[in-house]
């Protein structure tokens, strides 16, 4: 039964900001709004809580894969810009699907070289992995200078998912929907991964007790190394598409998002993706709401969230085995 | 001397030589090193080496990471610059805006660290980076308090206002700061945060309380870090988010700390030296490689991109990962062996 109840603070949170919000329209806005944000930072951070739930790793680059995607979207998008005038659905179609592809093939490349050169060396040490992790996103994110320049990117979006439709009296966002349905698809796949293929029983049963799949003959290195490259490639597309709601790339974002993240995968508890993913939506709709109630106070009502949070489950909302 | 330094000696020859060339530049700055540049560039390290030795002790003695650090720093700078721009120059609201910053920071750490260093210190980790971030935006949103994005700039009192005496003021207090804090990790209380470091499970077996230790140098670090926000924001009369609370210092603290050499005092001593003259004068030598090598052919077009002096952050974090893998203990420990 209680696996049930942080599912139900959703609907609550979304209901309670109602009378505050006052008017159902603007209401329907921000949390059509919150849904979307939260899917988009669902994506960013799931694989950093696999990670960690599966190898006990706490990767501090993370933000890096989130900018990389941005930036392999981002070149895509401007290098073939051209096709996305006819404003056909096709046609934006075949320049986001490139984009959206180039932006996880980077991440994932970029996650198997960590992973292969950084992380690899110091397993089971915490306080050396916190360290390598934050020497890699400093070298990267100068890396990322030297190849795209340290000058923001603004970034067109396709013209199919722009402007808005009426729905009643409220405005929704094209892209925020497409982002929401493009979340539930991740989730939903990660989940049917997770719980119907031989390989998400060898991951689930790796966060239980490691030693055992290996002692059962499964490689779970090798496990491990595929659950990182998809984390780093979700985290990539998450970038990208976080890029296309904000229509600019810079440096900075991926460390910028990332703070939100860990505020997520702290509320979902360290390693549980469910948790990950009811930590997502409840910190996109508290920002959303925050924002239009007292702008000023949104990244500090996530902090007070994730209190509270701790202070009712303290080590998050689905707390994973061995955490 | 040994009493004076809490029988932590060098135990090198050469780190000792280097330590006694530190001290005596440092102090003989104004006049071996003349001009405004290289004063401040000393004043900077002085700073530093304080910041960076109460990050040690979280860092390297106790074995936790912290990413508050510099929010510390920044409520000793903002206390200051606060205090002295609202009430006037005066050593009554000195002595107010030192005072309060102080309270607020050991208020701070300590809720932090009750609230996290029980369960994981990877956790604790994950939440100050969280906290710190709130707190960055927190002083670009109360401008009218903190004078938001351009920070605030005030007056000191009338003693402080040469150049020099404000210099060895800072210095002063940074060494004798700096020297508590050797007392204190070469105290009783600096080896149970030792072994905790070496095996928590066998020092909480032994009869030490893991979280009370953990807290009480957070608390220690914290107060470190508000004095040497306080010192740097009297040396440079202002306070802003770029000179104190940017993500960017916390990176270049860890930098220091890491090459200097964790674990022991001096590490931080020679990594902040290093880092801040480093960062000051390398870029100068940066930009002429990076103008001399701007003719090659253009398949090599990279090589003055890479070495820009804008780049020299790449090459320190290479330096970094360097340290981590290889030289854990950073260029003290090299030079103990």
């Amino acid at each position: 039964m209680s696996r049930h109840i942080p599912l139900v603070l959703i609907p609550l949170l979304a209901l309670a900001a109602l009378p505050l919000v006052g008017s159902v329209p603007t209401w329907v806005t921000l949390t059509v709004a919150g849904l979307a944000m939260g899917m988009m930072i669902f994506m960013m951070a799931s694989g950093l809580t696999l990670v960690f739930g599966l190898m006990d790793v706490m990767n501090f680059a993370h933000g890096i894969f989130i900018s990389v995607g941005a930036y392999g979207a981002a070149t895509v998008l401007t290098r073939m810009g051209g096709q996305m005038q006819g404003g056909t659905l096709a046609g934006d179609l075949s320049v986001m699907l490139p984009a959206v592809a180039a932006a996880i093939a980077l991440a994932a490349v970029m996650g198997w070289f960590f992973e292969r050169v950084l992380i690899r060396p110091v397993y089971g040490d915490h306080l050396k992995q916190i360290l390598i992790t934050m020497g890699g996103l400093i070298v990267f994110e100068q890396l990322i200078h030297v190849v795209w320049g340290a000058d923001m990117i603004p970034l067109p979006r396709p013209g199919a998912i722009t402007g808005s439709f009426i729905l009643g009296d409220a405005a929704i966002e094209r892209y925020r929907v497409a982002a929401v349905v493009v979340g539930l698809v991740v989730f939903a796949a990660m989940w049917l991964v997770l719980n119907r293929t031989r390989i998400g029983l060898l991951v689930r049963a790796g966060v239980e007790n490691p030693e055992m799949v290996e002692s059962l003959g499964y490689r779970i290195r090798r496990l491990f190394v595929g659950v990182f490259v998809a984390g780093s490639g979700l985290a990539g597309l998450g970038g990208a598409m976080w890029a296309m709601y904000q229509e600019q790339v810079t440096p900075q974002m991926g460390m910028q998002v990332l703070v939100v993240v860990f505020i997520v995968v702290i509320i979902g508890g360290l390693g549980s993706v469910g948790g990950c993913f009811v930590g997502a939506l409840l910190v996109g709709l508290m920002a959303n709401y925050t924002g239009f109630l007292a702008p000023k106070l949104a990244l500090g009502s996530n902090i007070l969230l994730m209190v509270l949070v701790l202070l009712w489950r303290p080590r998050g909302l689905y707390p994973v085995g061995k955490a | 001397m040994k009493r004076l330094l809490s029988g932590d000696l060098p135990r090198s020859k050469v780190l000792a030589v280097i330590l006694v060339l530190v001290f005596l530049g440092l102090v003989l700055a104004p006049f071996i090193f003349p001009g405004t540049r290289s004063l401040n560039v000393a004043a900077k390290v002085a700073v530093f080496i304080l910041l960076v030795a109460s990050y040690d002790l979280l860092l390297g003695y106790t074995g936790i990471v912290s990413f508050a650090h510099t929010m510390f720093f920044g409520i000793g700078g903002y206390g200051v610059g606060i205090a002295m721009a609202k009430m006037g120059s005066g050593w009554g609201s000195l002595l107010l805006g030192i005072s309060t910053s102080l309270a607020l920071s050991l208020a701070i750490a300590l809720a932090i660290g009750l609230l996290s260093l029980r369960v994981r210190a990877i956790f604790f980790a994950m939440i100050t980076l969280a906290v710190a971030a709130f707190f960055q935006i927190l002083a670009s949103q109360l401008s009218d308090f903190t004078g938001g994005e351009d920070g605030l700039t005030f007056r000191l009192p009338e003693l402080l206002r040469g150049r020099l005496t404000a210099y060895y003021v800072v210095l002063a207090a940074a060494t004798v700061l700096f020297l508590a804090l050797l007392r204190v990790v070469n105290s009783p209380f600096g080896r149970v945060l030792l072994s905790i470091r070496e095996n928590e499970f066998r020092s909480e077996a032994i009869g030490y309380r893991l979280v009370t230790y953990r807290t009480m140098a957070n608390c220690l670090a914290a107060l470190g870090a508000t004095a040497a926000g306080v010192l740097y924001a009297l040396w440079l009369r202002y306070t802003g988010p770029d000179t104190t609370l940017s993500f960017n210092i916390m990176i270049d603290i860890l930098l220091m700390v890491v090459i200097g050499g964790m674990g022991t005092m001096y590490g931080p001593v020679l990594g902040a030296t290093l880092f801040v003259v480093a960062q000051n004068y390398l870029q100068d030598l940066m930009k002429l490689a990076s103008g001399a090598t701007s003719g090659i052919p253009s398949f090599l077009q990279f090589v003055p991109q890479v070495l820009h002096p804008d780049r020299w952050l790449l090459w320190l974090g290479v330096l970094f990962i360097v340290c981590v893998y290889y030289f854990p203990s950073g260029i003290v420990g090299r030079l103990r062996r």
